[in-house]
């Protein structure tokens, strides 16, 4: 099965994988070859892809992919290769989801929806950081 | 006759023009191949992105919950023009030819009694657009201190963008900015980005595919980075483009700096000869008036 990796500004990775496990906004899921087509959304979280044998591990914190038959597209506004994440991606990282939650609250002062969003999105990012073994700040809410 | 001191001064300076235009169109040419490939590799992105927002948005427009985004406000009445240009001049027609396309569009706007409102991003279209639409001007993004284009800059527009559109600032959103063709052709395109427009050249798949979570959900989610996306795509042609149009300008400029410099050879040639020969005749006739 095909899987690609890319980011607005560049293809990120591009292999050939046995298994993808992708983090989709509903819950973690893992995609093998003749998966049926789905697209879906991603929430902050950790990419696991096992390149036949070789395990690929990605950092993303949003996007979408798409699974067809060919195999799976992954499209992420940012994503950082595991192993290669220093302390100020993980900061640069959070410093966004708290910003978008703190415009978030600001914007839709009655609306609890978009707010509660903005605030699980932040708790993904915090989540990514301790299973990756990088501190995050304390978030505020 | 000019003095031969004054004609050398004049060569010597046409040819360091010269040399400096000869100079930019070699940056020019580096620079726009570092553009290229930039805009080569944000192409899969750009290319999935469209395939995933066609079938997701031609499943969507007929329903009544459509986003805003997608549907529109229901007017028509407010028009946001973004104006995207270079930050530094010497390259050609480049922003002439993109304010002027603006220009056309918000005069037409203006005839059928739509209100324009205009964002710049780049300085050299603002200046252009100062005289007749000053008073139009709702903001202008700095793109001086960005030295090589990011998703994060693309960002950064489609937020204001997006941030005027929740705001109900505007009901459409067109952008302007330069198609890359080759060196010497760059297209002035106008391109509407909300309400949400499927680029051409895109169509639904046939495939059936699961919506995880449902497809609004999706739409939601991807309609804000459809915006950054063809802002993002746009800024990347208009890179390409303006150093294009610099890359050619300065060959034509360097080209007429030399035939420049040939005319003001052939004339001081011209000039030291007649000095020579009156200098002759003056010793001839003294040595024969003897």
């Amino acid at each position: 099965m095909q899987f690609d990796l890319v980011s607005p500004e560049r293809s990120l990775a591009s292999m050939e994988a046995t298994s993808v496990q992708i983090p989709g906004a509903d819950g973690d899921m893992t995609v093998m070859a003749d998966h049926a087509p789905t697209i879906t959304t991603l929430r902050p979280g950790v990419l696991k892809v096992d390149a036949n044998g070789t395990a690929h591990e990605f950092v993303v914190t949003g996007g979408f992919a798409e699974i067809g038959a060919q195999g799976i597209s992954v499209l992420a506004e940012r994503a950082v290769s595991r192993a290669d994440i220093t302390q100020e991606d993980m900061d640069a990282m959070f410093d966004e989801a708290q910003d978008n939650y703190t415009r978030a609250k600001d914007t839709f002062k009655n609306e609890p929806g978009p707010v509660d969003d903005a605030a699980k999105l932040l708790a993904d990012m915090v989540a990514v950081g301790s299973e990756i073994g990088l501190s995050t700040k304390q978030p505020s809410l | 006759m000019p003095n031969l001191k004054d004609l050398k001064n004049r060569i010597e300076s046409v040819k360091s023009t010269r040399k400096i235009t000869k100079a930019m169109q070699m940056v020019a040419a580096a620079k726009l191949r570092r553009a290229q490939e930039a805009a080569e590799q944000s192409r899969p992105y750009a290319e999935r992105f469209n395939a995933v927002m066609a079938g997701l948005s031609s499943a969507a427009s007929g329903s009544d919950s459509a986003p805003k985004l997608l549907s529109g406000t229901g007017a028509d009445q407010v028009h946001l023009l973004v104006v995207m240009t270079s930050e530094r001049g010497l390259c050609g027609g480049f922003n002439t030819n993109i304010a002027k396309l603006a220009r056309t569009h918000a005069t037409k706007l203006q005839g059928e009694g739509k209100t324009v409102k205009i964002l710049t991003v780049g300085k050299k279209g603002r200046d252009q657009l100062k005289r007749d639409f000053g008073d139009k001007f709702v903001g202008h993004i700095d793109m001086s201190e960005v030295k090589r284009m990011s998703y994060a800059d693309a960002q950064g527009v489609a937020k204001d963008v997006l941030g005027r559109f929740d705001a109900g600032e505007f009901d459409v959103a067109t952008i302007f900015f330069a198609r890359f063709q080759n060196v010497v052709t760059q297209i002035p395109t106008a391109q509407q980005i909300i309400p949400f427009a499927v680029p051409e050249g895109y169509e639904a798949s046939e495939t059936l595919y699961d919506y995880e979570p449902d497809e609004e959900a999706i739409l939601a989610d991807l309609l804000p980075r459809a915006v950054a996306t063809a802002i993002f795509s746009a800024l990347l042609e208009n890179g390409a483009s303006e150093q294009g149009a610099r890359m050619s300008a300065m060959d034509n400029a360097t080209r007429n700096a030399g035939e420049m410099i040939d005319q003001l050879t052939v004339e001081y040639n011209r000039s030291r000869q007649a000095v020579i020969t009156n200098e002759l005749i003056e010793i001839i006739s003294g040595a024969e008036a003897l």
